[in-house]
């Protein structure tokens, strides 16, 4: 995949570094690419590759405590790995901001995406997750930022959902 | 041979703990800590199984002049096992882990642990490349256990095999906005948390 912007990433990547994020931790995603390349070709942003999405929690939550700001960037399926771990950053009221490309909407070629995709939102917010389900490239940055202000301004547990349509749909040949 | 009493174990390791920063998983790993070395420098976990290792790294990778120490049980390592080799990636030269081994989950009843039989976590973690591990069974080598720890250039990966507590649970504040406020107070400065 090329680096071209795609009209969300290049935005995203600067409120990243207009927040002051220098730590990025990922399971990546096709349709984070951009943004992930991005972040690993800047000097000041520390790129770390998880095995599996829970772990950027509690690597957020650590560097938290230390003095740095993290985003976690994951896919909509990475979301149920990780509910018990979110009650680490809920119980202690800090920031917690996460990006998650969606899969299992309008347009998915792999029917066994839908049940997690699906069950994003209401799992989210039964754990107490602000989503903001952007559907357009402009809804990706306003949501951002907005999520960035909860994340470090409040202490939230705060996710921008990507809609399937935003970055275009796997469809397996069909 | 009898076994290493684990709270006096991590007592003599953070006997000269200096200005380590440590990290307790939940369970008896916080207990002990809050027993042996109640610090504003302590991280005290009450939730999140399996996310120990990822809080130190984080904290490891936010202060790279301070040494992290995770203290935590087998249990609460085995479910965030694949976080070592995380660790080894990143290769924080200021984290330490030991693994308190007391092959069961004391904290719900003392169910036998993966530990118990087959499972060598030192091993794992050699396998997921923290190249430097000890393995710790006697009172004779703790006090090179903690030059292991809090000494040596990271990441390091220590497993100490201890037998039952025979101490009394004490518990450390439930407040966990204020356990985040305290640490970043003591390791950030006032203004800054």
């Amino acid at each position: 995949m090329s680096d071209s912007d795609d009209g969300w990433s290049g935005e995203v990547f600067g409120l990243i570094k207009e927040a002051g994020i220098s730590l990025v931790n990922t399971v990546p995603d096709a349709g984070l690419t951009r943004l992930l390349n991005m972040c690993s070709k800047d000097p000041d942003v520390r790129v770390v590759t998880l095995s599996t999405e829970e772990e950027g929690v509690g690597i957020g939550y650590g560097a938290w405590l230390g003095g740095t700001r993290s985003l976690l960037c994951l896919q909509s399926s990475g979301t149920g790995n990780i509910i018990n771990g979110l009650a680490l950053p809920a119980f202690a009221e800090s920031p917690c901001l996460m990006l998650v490309t969606m899969r299992g909407q309008e347009g998915e070629g792999n029917p066994a995406q839908f049940p997690m995709g699906r069950a994003v939102t209401s799992v989210f917010e039964a754990m107490g997750v602000t989503c903001l389900e952007a559907t357009d490239n402009k809804e990706v940055t306003s949501y951002f930022r907005q999520a960035v202000d909860m994340a470090f301004g409040e202490g939230k547990v705060v996710a921008v959902l990507i809609a399937q349509q935003v970055i275009g749909s796997k469809t397996f040949g069909k | 041979m009898e076994m290493l009493n684990r709270r006096k174990v991590l007592a003599q390791i953070l006997e000269n703990r200096g200005d380590a920063l440590v990290v307790p998983g939940l369970g008896t790993a916080n207990y002990d800590l809050f027993a042996v070395s109640s610090r504003d420098e302590n991280a005290y976990m009450w939730n999140a199984m399996g996310l120990t290792v990822p809080t130190g790294l984080g904290l490891a990778i936010a202060q790279p002049d301070r040494r992290v120490l995770v203290v935590t049980g087998d249990g609460e390592m085995m479910m965030g096992i694949g976080s070592l080799s995380v660790v080894a990636a990143q290769a924080p030269k200021n984290l330490s882990i030991l693994v308190v081994d007391n092959e069961m989950f004391e904290e719900t009843g003392a169910q036998t642990g993966l530990s118990a039989t087959c499972v060598d976590i030192a091993q794992i973690a050699l396998g997921s490349g923290i190249q430097k591990t000890m393995t710790v069974n006697n009172g004779n080598e703790v006090t090179r256990l903690a030059e292991f720890l809090l000494e040596e250039e990271g990441p390091v990966l220590a497993v100490a095999k201890v037998g039952p507590s025979t101490d009394k649970p004490v518990y450390p504040t439930m407040d966990g906005p204020g356990i985040v406020r305290t640490f970043r107070a003591a390791v950030l400065g006032a203004t800054n948390a």
